[in-house]
């Protein structure tokens, strides 16, 4: 079969077994990916369920600093890129160094993206916008949190495959779990768009 | 969608680029000009929107070209995301309305 075979970047057909393997995968962390879109888009009708519920609590005016959400979203659509670089060094050169730069730099600018959001999250608290302070922020760290554990756990998958890269260098099972990796990763700045767009921007217009 | 490395990389570097692009007006509609507070929202969502499909095409390669079962798992994911999302705002906003 040629052209696209599932959604997310296709290995060529020069990658035999690689690409049959990850076809099969690849559906399957679709349905995983598509169900914590459920549970995004919940945590984001709860959130504006709960905009007005702030129980006399601190606000966005004295909770959000806009200048640290710009950053964060540029650091993670930067990775977004960089990984999307690290993918096809993997599909069009087939050499170990460059996928793992490229994989180690989306690392980075994942670190600093969270980084950046427990500052934020320390700011919070200390200006008194704790989670059992209103229903607004019980609603707004759920939802913030559960990205930023996401981030997380992808900055924990990356440490992983470099590991896998050196250990065992670019064969079939790493190339597919890459692959994997990457429509998680790029996903993550899906749900961080919604998330800069509706809680941060949103509530500062 | 051709899939030698140099427009593959045109892709990336487009939607990156765009993305940027969205990010920055989005940013500038809150920041900068003097705008009513239901103007802002309504740009930003369509801003947000706009990204969200520019990274679908560019970053996760989502074209009419998938299969078709990645293709219909991926709609109904979003009919049931549309269902759940409006029900709720619609439900609680009106519980809401008629409580005052």
């Amino acid at each position: 079969m040629s052209g696209t075979a599932h959604p997310g970047l296709n290995l060529g057909a020069a990658h035999g077994k690689a690409r049959d393997r990850s076809e099969k995968g690849a559906f399957g962390f679709w349905v995983f990916l598509m169900s914590d879109l459920i549970i995004f888009g919940i945590l984001f009708a709860t959130y504006i369920v709960m905009l007005p519920a702030r129980a006399g609590g601190p606000g966005p005016e004295t909770l959000f600093d806009l200048s640290s959400i710009g950053a964060q979203t540029a650091l993670l659509l930067a990775s977004s890129f960089t990984y999307g670089m690290a993918s096809l060094s993997m599909k069009h050169g087939g050499r170990r160094a460059p996928v793992a730069l490229w994989l180690a730099l989306t690392g980075v600018l994942g670190a600093g993206f969270i980084t950046l959001e427990m500052r934020d999250f320390i700011h919070m608290a200390g200006e008194g916008g704790v989670p059992s302070r209103s229903g607004w922020l019980s609603a707004l760290w759920a939802l913030v949190g559960l990205h930023g554990l996401h981030v997380a756990a992808g900055l924990l998958w990356i440490a992983v495959m470099l590991a896998l890269l050196a250990l065992r260098g670019l064969n079939d099972a790493v190339k597919s779990r890459l692959l994997l990796l990457g429509l998680y990763w790029h996903f993550l700045d899906l749900a961080w768009i919604g998330i800069f767009t509706i809680v941060f921007l949103g509530g500062m217009a | 969608m051709k899939d030698d490395r140099r427009s593959e990389t045109i892709r990336y570097v487009t939607g990156a680029l765009v993305s940027g692009v969205l990010t920055l007006l989005a940013f500038w509609v809150v920041m900068g000009p003097d705008l009513a507070r239901p103007v802002r929202l309504w740009v930003l969502a369509g801003l947000g929107l706009a990204q969200i499909v520019v990274q679908l095409r560019c970053f996760l390669h989502i074209g009419w070209h998938s299969r078709r079962e990645d293709l219909q798992l991926i709609l109904f994911s979003l009919v049931l995301l549309g269902l759940m999302i409006g029900g709720t705002i619609w439900i609680m906003g009106s519980l809401a309305v008629r409580m005052h």
